[in-house]
């Protein structure tokens, strides 16, 4: 994943990108661009602590967990145990999505299944601490029909993009 | 590359493998970095209650404006429950409501260059495009089912 982003340097074509918005920003308005900048300054500072525990993750399955192993558990033959685990753990993973991308990646590359990286994706959309402000404003009847209707839809989506991209998988 | 990861012996120093992660990791950030700044600006420069003004009353018609904005926002998921409970209580319906809700965590229009940065454009747009109508057909599904019991 690291020798792909740096061949394509795309990420850094893309925080160039964002960068030169700012600059462009600067000259219209610059106290609300500075007033952007301090927001996503705080915004890197909370998600940092989150970072550190997914590369603590990246280490641990690197090291605990062999690609044979992986592969039988998240490969093409995981079956039923596969999606159980991708749901599962999208369930109780915490932190924006796009932190756990680089862990995916990496995942993927030791034979992870395109289908179960996006049911993991959909099924963080579950999330256990917020349920009780979910039934605060909605109730417990449509928490729990919510829930159930998402953990379905991470799966159908999982099914039907393996379906598509089948041939885009190497 | 995974060639040579796929025969790393099993016994091998947890720094060794600790600093390998850091490096994938490293390549990630401006990724990252980028989106942050991105979403920092998106908070400053688009309001939110704005976009919120563009329910019109019409269920099959906001659900996919509910869904829409929702794909648009980003942040912690608890902010979409509270303004949907706040659009709720000003008489946008339930389906728009959910869609909103549903959408703002599984759709990522900010974040859309990012996954295609890692998966590949082909997958982040499918994802994206399925993610949308899912939020529609489980917003319509959950308050279908809601109502009938």
């Amino acid at each position: 994943m690291a020798k792909e982003i740096k061949r394509s340097r795309g990420g850094w074509w893309f925080l160039a990108f964002v960068l030169f918005v700012y600059i462009v920003s600067i000259f219209f308005d610059a106290s609300r661009t500075w007033a952007a900048v301090l927001k996503s300054l705080i915004l890197l500072l909370k998600i940092s602590p989150i970072l550190v525990m997914v590369l603590f993750f990246m280490a641990v399955i690197n090291f605990f967990l062999r690609p044979q192993k992986l592969k039988k558990l998240l490969g093409k033959e995981s079956g039923a145990k596969g999606w159980l685990i991708a749901l599962t753990a999208g369930i109780i993973s915490h932190g924006s999505v796009y932190l756990w991308y680089p862990l995916l990646k990496e995942l993927q590359q030791h034979g992870m299944r395109t289908g179960l990286i996006a049911s993991f994706i959909y099924s963080r959309a579950i999330k256990l601490p917020l349920l009780p402000l979910l039934i605060y404003y909605f109730g417990l009847k449509f928490m729990i029909f919510l829930t159930v209707y998402i953990l379905a839809a991470a799966y159908v989506e999982g099914r039907l993009m393996e379906r598509v991209l089948t041939s885009d998988v190497s | 590359m995974n060639e040579k990861k796929d025969k790393t012996p099993a016994k091998q120093n947890f720094i060794t493998v600790m600093g390998r992660s850091g490096k994938n990791m490293a390549a990630s950030l401006p990724i990252i970095v980028g989106l942050m700044f991105l979403f920092g600006y998106m908070q400053v420069f688009v309001p939110q209650k704005a976009l919120l003004s563009l329910f019109r009353g019409q269920a099959v018609g906001d659900t996919f404006i509910g869904a829409a904005l929702g794909s648009l926002f980003t942040g912690n998921a608890a902010n979409s429950y509270v303004i949907g409970g706040e659009l709720l209580r000003s008489g946008v319906s339930l389906f728009a409501v959910a869609a909103f809700m549903i959408a703002w965590v599984t759709v990522g229009v900010t974040q859309l260059p990012a996954e295609a940065a890692f998966f590949g454009k082909r997958f982040a747009i499918l994802r994206n495009l399925l993610s949308f109508f899912l939020a529609v057909l489980v917003a319509i599904a959950t308050v279908w089912t809601w109502r009938a019991f």
